[in-house]
């Protein structure tokens, strides 16, 4: 089974949930596809890490060979190249790696060449295989390391958490692909319901089940409340706001190994979740 | 020596997006000959600042005065020799008056994008 773990905002508890959900699954894959700041590590301290380079074609432009036709300039749908003095530019963290200004190229121009945009690290903690995409910095789109930390993580094991970055874009998109369930985190304000329904919606739109985790509860918000009756969404688990959940978290541990008590909420979580996907 | 001025959809106003503008406006300071083009890169899904430098570049200017301008499209200038100059305020004849009596400086600073989700 492999379970997505999301939220639209950042800082709402998918790190905190997916590292438990994968503690409290045994032998399991903790895959972290939030690229650009993947902080599962953080928790988890993985072992014995094998890291795996992630790279990307991007076009290079022969000067000598170029006729200025502009055809690859005109062909680039994700703009990253521009046509200034007879010449291309190219712009290669906008580039998508789509090969087609090579292709197109009458003079035979463009060659591809490869560039590393980033690495996926594995590792292990306890029987957790700990799998961690790290995007370099200045790059902008981390979809092929996501692809590639997921790739790993579905070769290592059956059961999968996936702890997706934020929001509702691309990145987050390709986190859920591959997946049976997505648990949705939400926070009980305003904000937290906005972001859930962006969320929600991509859930739907991607035809994944899904429950929601809220976390950081004081007490119920009526609106949060609210769309999930009217929507049919189950809330499979409540999560109140606490200082020892904060404090465990402030030292980097991971609350499930801190106290039996936690490991027997995240337990349930999972088993819940076993029994919804099943369905 | 042409002009161009990213401009608002009253197209009175520089608008303070350079790549997300509605509009270019190209004046010819000599002719004094105006013309407004739809900017390309304000509905762009990505490289909306390469896009719309490409336009400015196309439209043949010298010159182009905005309120803030991207790295990516900095770069396309800077290949194309075209002048970056720093709006006063956002009235476009004010500026164009102003950058005529020399009065503009060059904008030197430029950001990233501001795409966080890409």
């Amino acid at each position: 089974m492999k379970i997505a773990v999301l939220s639209g905002k950042g800082g709402t508890g998918k790190t905190f949930v997916s590292t438990n959900l994968a503690l409290a699954a045994g032998k399991a894959a903790y895959v972290d596809c939030d690229v650009e700041e993947p902080n599962g590590r953080l928790f988890l301290k993985p072992e014995n890490i094998e890291s795996t380079s992630v790279k990307v074609n991007t076009p290079l432009v022969n000067p000598m060979k170029c006729s200025g036709c502009r055809k690859c300039v005109d062909f680039c749908k994700f703009h990253a190249m521009a046509f200034v003095r007879n010449h291309p530019i190219i712009f290669p963290a906008i580039c998508h790696s789509c090969g087609g200004c090579a292709l197109l190229c009458p003079e035979n121009a463009i060659k591809e060449t490869e560039r590393e945009i980033g690495v996926v690290e594995k590792g292990t903690h306890g029987d957790t295989c700990v799998i961690t995409g790290v995007m370099n910095p200045g790059e902008e789109s981390g979809v092929p390391i996501i692809k590639e930390a997921l790739r790993e993580g579905i070769a290592a094991e059956e059961n999968v958490i996936i702890d997706c970055p934020p929001g509702s874009a691309c990145a987050v998109m390709e986190s859920v692909t591959l997946s049976d369930y997505c648990v949705i985190i939400a926070e009980p304000t305003a904000f937290g319901l906005h972001n859930f329904r962006m969320v929600y919606e991509l859930s739907q739109l991607m035809g994944k089940p899904c429950c929601v985790v809220i976390n950081k509860e004081s007490e119920p918000y009526a609106p949060l409340e609210d769309f999930c009756k009217e929507h049919n969404i189950p809330i499979a688990l409540r999560i109140p706001y606490s200082d020892e959940l904060a404090s465990i978290g402030a030292k980097a541990d991971v609350a499930s190994e801190a106290k039996e008590e936690y490991r027997e909420m995240f337990k349930s979580l999972l088993d819940y979740i076993s029994r919804e996907a099943a369905k | 020596m042409i002009v161009a001025l990213p401009m608002d959809e009253d197209r009175k106003n520089i608008c303070v997006s350079f790549g997300r503008a509605p509009f270019f406006l190209f004046k010819n300071t000599e002719t004094g000959a105006e013309e407004f083009v739809v900017n390309p890169g304000a509905e762009a899904s990505g490289g909306a600042g390469v896009k719309a430098a490409q336009a400015v570049v196309d439209g043949g200017s010298d010159a182009l005065i905005t309120v803030r301008c991207g790295e990516n499209a900095a770069e396309v200038f800077k290949a194309a020799d075209i002048k970056i100059y720093k709006a006063e305020g956002t009235d476009g004849a004010e500026n164009l008056k102003a950058l005529a009596e020399g009065k503009l400086s060059e904008l030197t600073k430029f950001h990233a994008g501001y795409h966080g989700i890409a």
